[in-house]
């Protein structure tokens, strides 16, 4: 267990464990400012684990946002490079369908090179037999270098980094009060979700990286920050569909992204506003499913009869310009708020808007006006020093062919490999340690105890996001009560694991609603039948826990059954 | 255009739903926890593959191919054609000299028979049988059946029956084991199919069906068989000869691992191919022809259902055609595979495997007590006789046996 004794006083107090969150803080630690990474649920609990999973190569941004282009492609380098174990460098087509317009390619590759990203022209053919999957009625193709990267794993290497530089992390912690002082943040008050005890923490400075809830923080100074929530709904199918991200040449709309990511492949996303007050509350609506299918089909034909695991929607933190309240200029850029100068709050900073792929850079930024504010000057060391898992080392040093050479592992280790890079050392696969826990996506008993032990996981949902426990076909079925017990076992209370297993099973559920026909259907019927039949699972005659309840993020709507 | 009106995908690998009851059903799980097991090697494997190659497990070549995992599968997951496929694409090891050999059929057999005294005293020789072991990796444990001095095609060619007389007629698929070692098996097929009014030709051009080139991954070598098989029966069908085999595995992979596995379509004749025993009782239940026994027959047997015939369903054609012999007691025992898978059982690595999975059909047999075991397939023959010392019969020779010709030609007319 990764039980943080938090000092009583810090230089920075970063709320938030997203990317930019998680991120701010290793860069407040690399350059020597003592830190506290707060969250509220769990690392990755908002924005950050609910998105596309794209490196986007900024060619999406190119025509409508050069400057967001061209900081695309910058990070996006940068990543392949500091983060090597969260990405998969898959390369990306645009394509030109029948019905768009084949004249917005020019438009579209003149922009690229403007922006710095190499975007080429291909024969439709070519790009056909590059990635089977597109559809093969496509009349133009435009290569660009595109790839997936996993948003889990690059948050928690951020959250490690930052740990190993000598930060503090607190999950599970809501941040109740800023406490102010005259006129001034003076640090947070925070409640620990699990026993409701409230503590107080000094801080000289307090980053907002709160995302779409940053929003809730400012107020809490009483700053009013103009955010715009949007809505994306994206679908999973059940394996990889496409090895080659595809995007649809023309206006960013919907559903014209299909992503590779990890063993499966990705659609999205919609866009719709939604009310602020809604937005721990995303559910995918049939309408949603219907124009991703309806589009998602048009540039991959086999989504039409693909198995479709689960939908999920996320909310994209889109601020607006100070001087336009109505919301009608929404940038996707960057916004890093010294609440000093703008609303007269010494010691606080928002940083927000921006994009997963922008994330170091924010940190970045961030990270530089707090320096500025504390007076301490370190430079920014983030974009050249690789983050944990992703150190390049003999055996995992690129060979000549470009292709990574895993040797003969049993697989389950190689899935490791995979997720945590060069980390997967520090897993103990001795003994009944390689006895799989998640049969679909390769998760052994040493990995979960792994992720438990080191890397800040106290529930089940946790351990998903840590290592793709329950993200597969049976979407929790078989792993579930494996991963409980363990889970038992390390925490040493068995109830909490048992109400933990319904929470995690009715999560489950709640993503293979929107999709439940077919084999999904089926598949939450044998879940079903399993817990609540055989083993007689029912969340409402469970033994009391020793701890309250760990809430996991957004809860499950109440009517939602394993 | 429609969408998600049916989930489709390569051998309906997404179909599972992780009961994981193919688990339940693998013979080689049982006895070797080293191997992943069906759900495990087949459809999960598959994700993992599809996202990058590296996924693929040597392990997989464990696998028997005897398709328990696709009859257990309640959501019709081929299971065995998943990981079938998924060795032929990913394992890029060249098959072995000794594998070459083994799958080799027709060319060691046309070989063998020419000399069979002399190759049958050789391969029965011990210090023969000890270079075999340890130079080339064929278990010593086991003798290669013996080669017959003339081949089945021959003797229709040259001593058989005149066959012309014959308004109905058919072709038979003798297979390997029937031409160049068995050909007695064959003359019962002729014996029984012409008591009841059936002229017996034999195929333009026959090949081995390929199954054991299939299990040692010589699939160009197969894809050729296949097609110059599927060319003479379509053939065959076409001049209106269904085609028999007496073999279930040969029959199960022409009906099956052609289109599967090897992608050779064979859609318009596949219901025109079938076993032996399967053809006659059909004729038998809708009263086109009758079969009259010798009342002097008399034997307590058993059947043993190869894993190919359960995969195709058909042991009770066989089961309930021997019923029909009344001198004939059969004691009914479990199924379960007897291990020898072919050639897998013949490799020096698998034969501890292969003997632990037949265990527990070896005790049945011999608790059954029985003068003969009754069974479709020639490698479980091979094993079975090995093992417990119990004779095995292919049904149609014991139906041959059984028979009394002059009565059963009487009475359908001849």
């Amino acid at each position: 267990m990764n039980h943080t004794q938090p000092t009583p006083h810090y230089d920075v107090i970063v709320i938030g464990a997203g990317a930019t969150g998680a991120g701010t803080a290793r860069d407040c630690a690399m350059r020597g400012l003592k830190v506290l990474l707060v969250e509220r649920f769990d690392f990755t609990a908002g924005a950050t684990g609910r998105n596309h999973g794209l490196l986007h190569s900024g060619a999406r941004y190119a025509v409508t946002d050069q400057e967001s282009a061209s900081e695309c492609i910058r990070e996006n380098m940068i990543l392949r490079k500091i983060a090597s174990h969260c990405v998969e460098e898959t390369g990306g087509l645009f394509v030109t369908l029948p019905d768009d317009d084949l004249a917005y390619q020019s438009t579209f590759v003149e922009s690229c090179k403007k922006a710095g990203i190499n975007a080429e022209i291909i024969d439709p053919k070519e790009a056909i037999a590059l990635e089977p999957a597109v559809n093969p009625a496509i009349i133009g193709a435009v290569k660009v270098p595109d790839g997936a990267v996993d948003p889990f794993r690059l948050t928690t290497a951020n959250a490690i980094a930052a740990r190993r530089n000598g930060a503090d992390i607190l999950t599970y912690h809501e941040v109740t009060k800023l406490n102010m002082s005259q006129g001034r943040v003076t640090g947070v008050t925070l409640r620990d979700q699990r026993t409701g005890e409230e503590k107080r923490i000094d801080s000289d400075l307090v980053i907002n990286a709160g995302g779409i809830w940053g929003h809730g923080i400012c107020a809490l100074a009483g700053i009013k920050v103009n955010m715009f929530p949007a809505k994306g709904a994206l679908l999973i199918f059940g394996h990889r569909v496409n090895n080659v991200v595809i995007n649809r040449c023309r206006k960013p709309a919907d559903a014209d992204i299909l992503v590779p990511g990890d063993t499966i492949s990705l659609i999205g996303t919609t866009s719709s506003r939604v009310p602020y007050d809604q937005v721990d509350n995303m559910e995918v609506t049939p309408e949603e499913v219907d124009i991703l299918l309806r589009e998602g089909c048009q540039i991959a034909p086999a989504l039409a009869y693909t198995r479709i695991l689960r939908a999920y929607a996320g909310v994209r933190p889109l601020v607006a310009a100070d001087n336009d309240p109505s919301g009608r200029s929404i940038s996707r850029g960057i916004v890093c708020l010294d609440h000093a100068t703008r609303d007269g709050v010494e010691g606080f900073i928002t940083i927000t808007g921006g994009k997963l792929m922008t994330y170091r850079l924010m940190a970045e930024w961030a990270t530089d006006l707090a320096c500025k504010k504390l007076g301490r000057d370190a430079k920014c060391e983030t974009a050249t020093t690789p983050l944990p898992g992703s150190e390049v080392t003999d055996s995992n040093a690129p060979v000549s062919h470009g292709k990574r050479h895993i040797i003969e592992l049993p697989t389950d280790q190689k899935a490791a490999q995979g997720r945590h890079g060069t980390m997967t050392a520090d897993i103990d696969f001795e003994a009944n340690n390689e006895s799989l826990v998640c049969e679909c996506e390769e998760v052994s008993v040493g990995e979960i105890r792994y992720a438990i032990r080191e890397l800040h996981a106290n529930n089940l949902v946790n351990l998903r996001r840590r290592t793709r426990l329950g993200m597969g076909t049976c979407q929790g079925c078989l792993c579930a009560c494996r991963a409980a017990s363990i889970l038992g076992n390390e925490l040493g209370d068995h109830a909490h694991a048992l109400r933990d297993l319904c929470n995690f099973l009715n999560e489950r559920w709640k993503g293979m609603l929107p999709v439940a026909w077919g084999q999904t259907l089926v598949e939450a019927q044998f879940s079903s039948w399993l817990y609540e039949g055989v083993c007689g699972l029912d969340p409402d005659t469970l033994p009391p826990s020793r701890t309250t309840e760990t809430p996991t993020h957004a809860q499950p709507s109440s009517t939602a059954k394993a | 255009m429609e969408y998600q009106v049916k989930n489709i995908s390569p051998n309906n690998f997404e179909q599972c739903i992780k009961c994981t009851i193919c688990t339940v059903y693998c013979p080689v799980l049982s006895v070797n926890p080293d191997y992943p097991g069906p759900k495990q090697a087949g459809p999960d494997g598959e994700r993992y593959r599809l996202k990058d190659p590296e996924f693929y497990d040597k392990a997989l070549k464990m696998c028997l191919n005897c398709k328990r995992c696709e009859v257990a599968c309640p959501s019709g997951v081929r299971i065995g054609d998943i990981i079938q496929n998924a060795r032929i694409k990913y394992d890029h090891h060249a098959p072995l000299l000794r594998d070459r050999m083994l799958a080799s059929t027709d060319e060691m057999g046309t070989l063998a028979t020419k000399m069979a005294p002399i190759v049958n005293t050789m391969l029965r020789f011990k210090p023969v049988k000890a270079v075999m072991h340890s130079v080339i990796g064929i278990d010593s444990n086991r003798t290669f059946p013996a080669y017959a001095s003339r081949t089945f095609e021959s003797w229709m060619r040259h001593k058989a029956p005149d066959q012309s007389g014959f308004k109905k007629k058919v072709s038979y698929f003798h297979g390997c084991y029937v031409n160049y070692n068995f050909p007695t098996l064959g003359q019962d097929f002729v014996k029984l199919m012409n008591s009841i009014g059936f002229g017996v030709e034999l195929l333009k051009k026959e090949r081995c069906c390929g199954v054991a080139k299939i299990a040692n991954k010589l699939i160009k070598e197969a894809t050729r068989d296949a097609k110059t098989n599927i060319e003479a029966i379509r053939a065959s069908v076409g001049e209106g000869r269904p085609v028999l085999g007496t073999s279930s595995t040969c029959i199960f992979t022409m009906r099956d691992e052609y289109p599967h596995v090897l992608g050779v379509d064979n859609a318009d004749v596949r219901d025109s191919i079938s076993l032996a025993t399967k053809f006659v009782y059909e004729l038998i239940d809708s009263g086109k022809v009758k079969l009259v026994f010798r009342p002097d027959f008399k034997k307590r047997i058993t059947y043993h259902v190869p894993c190919h015939m359960q995969r195709m369903g058909w042991a009770i054609y066989s089961l309930d055609l021997l019923k029909m012999i009344p001198g004939l007691e059969l004691v009914p025992i479990e199924s379960t595979c007897c291990g020898i898978s072919g050639t897998y059982g013949f490799k020096k690595e698998n034969y501890a495997t292969s003997q632990a999975i037949g265990k527990e059909l070896f005790d049945n047999i011999l608790a059954a007590n029985v003068d003969l075991v009754a069974c479709d397939c020639e490698t479980c023959k091979w094993q079975i006789e090995m093992s417990t010392g119990v004779p095995v019969s292919n049904p149609v020779s014991i139906l041959a046996e059984a028979l009394d010709v002059e009565a059963t030609r009487r009475a359908n007319g001849l």
